[in-house]
């Protein structure tokens, strides 16, 4: 009984994941296939990008806050204060600008997604598109899709110099380390290299929350409680595959 | 339709319906709910696959169809949604629109003179900037079906189309399906409960009972049926007692006609 209960999860796991990858196949070939809808494009990249920018511009500052201040005082002790510019950026910009941003992005846009086009999937709104002869990866989920790679690297961005500024504050202003040590040793300690790695990451962020949050909402069950579940579901794999992900990213990559 | 079987989760909700519907014809689909109905349309639509089975429009297998073959199918054919299914984040007009935007070069004054025009016919002339939510039950449903007649369909598909209005709206939406039906002569097939009313507007009726097509006739052909079944749901659904099934049916037609 186990085993064939054991059996039957692995084949749904393993049905679930094949629909995924068909997915992602899916919207993968109409993103590269001509026409693009480009108002949708636009309209996404203004929900995805211009309207996330406060939530990460507050999560950004205050993230460098906190790194300035617990860098100052860990680095104290080794003597190294000096370092705390070249720590919080680094940390900003390897780690926690690009997986912070893509979990706010994933609460704020991603649920907002998979919402949106569950709605659509209960109320007969994908159908209808079918039945014009449309395909609704070209209408729904493609537009999306390219606002969150092309959006993700951008937040990320305004996340880690907010964030850098954020760490400006407590350890120059307030703790007093010198203007010209936090900055110049950032320049010293940094690489090409870290910036382009977490665009690489942030880049793959944007693919992986936009294709969970509308997977999950294409195949929404039935019924207010449908979408509600979809969207817990969505955000909780994003989320989980995000923390994932930067794993593997980082094992490989640094 | 030819044999169409259809399971969901192991439950066998389609067993073997075969049916057929005349170029130009109108055939009603009635049955209790949750039998099936809904979904006969949409494997009619294209939008379910059946287990086994297949559904032939114009001699053409609807499943065997991919591509262009499919997206010309589809051009030639009207679904109106039981909830209307109209995009929400689109006016009335835009919404009546999308497909002639979507689907044709027209220019926008051209797109806009049509609209217009099919707005008129289904008395929304002055609603068409408001939104589906800012608009009544009866206004969505007349929006959705001016919406599947926008490209001419040559067939017509109606889920419901007066669920979840009153009387008087309901039997707006029959007549105007009706006087579309006799301008445009579309092939249609309707799932609807109003039976009073659609038993007038259309030429052939099935019913579906339990996976099974029960009965396939002309209105007074189901009207004199003496199967239990059959007779139990329509005295049902028309509120009569037995006797009175035929008669009543005469009565509704000399009145439609005088």
């Amino acid at each position: 009984m186990f085993i064939r209960n054991l059996g039957a999860l692995s084949l749904i796991g393993l049905r679930g994941t094949g629909r995924m990858g068909l997915f992602l196949a899916k919207t993968f070939f109409f993103a590269v296939t001509p026409p693009l809808k480009f108002s949708q494009l636009l309209k996404q990249i203004r929900f995805i990008g211009f309207q996330s920018a406060l939530v990460i511009f507050l999560t950004g500052a205050f993230t460098g806050m906190v790194l300035g201040l617990q860098g100052f005082y860990t680095l104290n002790r080794f003597g190294s204060a000096a370092l705390l510019g070249p720590m919080v950026a680094l940390s900003l910009i390897k780690e926690l600008g690009p997986v912070l941003t893509a979990l706010m992005v994933t609460g704020r846009a991603g649920s907002a997604m998979t919402a949106e086009i569950g709605i659509m999937r209960i109320t007969e709104q994908i159908e209808a598109i079918e039945l014009m002869g449309l395909s609704p990866f070209r209408y729904l989920v493609v537009p999306k899709f390219l606002a969150g790679i092309l959006a993700l690297p951008l937040l990320t961005a305004i996340f880690n110099v907010v964030g850098i500024f954020g760490g400006y504050v407590i350890g120059v202003k307030l703790l007093g380390i010198g203007e010209g040590t936090y900055f110049g040793e950032m320049a010293n300690y940094i690489r090409m290299q870290d910036i382009t790695q977490g665009i690489y990451k942030s880049l793959s962020f944007g693919v992986l929350i936009t294709w969970v949050c509308c997977y999950k909402g294409y195949h929404a069950g039935f019924g207010a409680e449908g979408v509600s579940k979809a969207t817990t579901q969505a955000v909780v794999l994003s989320s989980v595959m995000i923390l994932f992900w930067d794993y593997i990213l980082t094992s490989a990559l640094f | 339709m030819e044999n169409l079987y259809k399971s969901f989760d192991h439950l066998e909700v389609l067993k073997g319906v075969s049916l057929q519907v005349g170029r130009g014809e109108i055939l009603a689909l009635i049955g209790g709910s949750g039998h099936g109905k809904t979904v006969i349309l949409k494997h009619v639509a294209g939008l379910m696959s059946p287990d086994r089975g297949r559904v032939t429009i114009d001699g053409k297998d609807v499943y065997s169809l991919r591509g262009n073959e499919l997206e010309e199918l589809r051009g030639h054919l009207g679904f109106l949604f039981q909830s209307g299914a109209l995009f929400s984040s689109l006016t009335v007009f835009d919404n009546v629109a999308f497909p002639l935007r979507e689907k044709t070069r027209l220019s926008e004054q051209e797109i806009k003179e049509k609209v217009l025009a099919v707005l008129e016919q289904v008395g929304l002339r002055g609603a068409e900037d408001k939104y589906p939510a800012q608009i009544s039950g009866g206004m969505i449903k007349r929006t959705a079906l001016a919406r599947a007649l926008m490209r001419n369909p040559e067939i017509m598909l109606f889920d419901e189309p007066t669920t979840g209005l009153d009387p008087v709206i309901a039997h707006t939406i029959l007549d105007l399906i009706q006087w579309i039906h006799k301008e445009r002569k579309f092939t249609g097939l309707i799932v609807s409960h109003e039976l009073s009313r659609v038993f007038q507007i259309v030429q052939k009726v099935a019913m579906l009972h339990e996976g099974v097509i029960l009965f396939v006739g002309t209105p007074e052909e189901i009207m004199a049926s003496r199967d239990p079944v059959v007779r139990q749901f329509i005295t049902e659904a028309l509120r009569l007692p037995p006797s009175a099934m035929k008669n009543f049916y005469q009565d509704e037609r000399l009145h439609q006609k005088g």
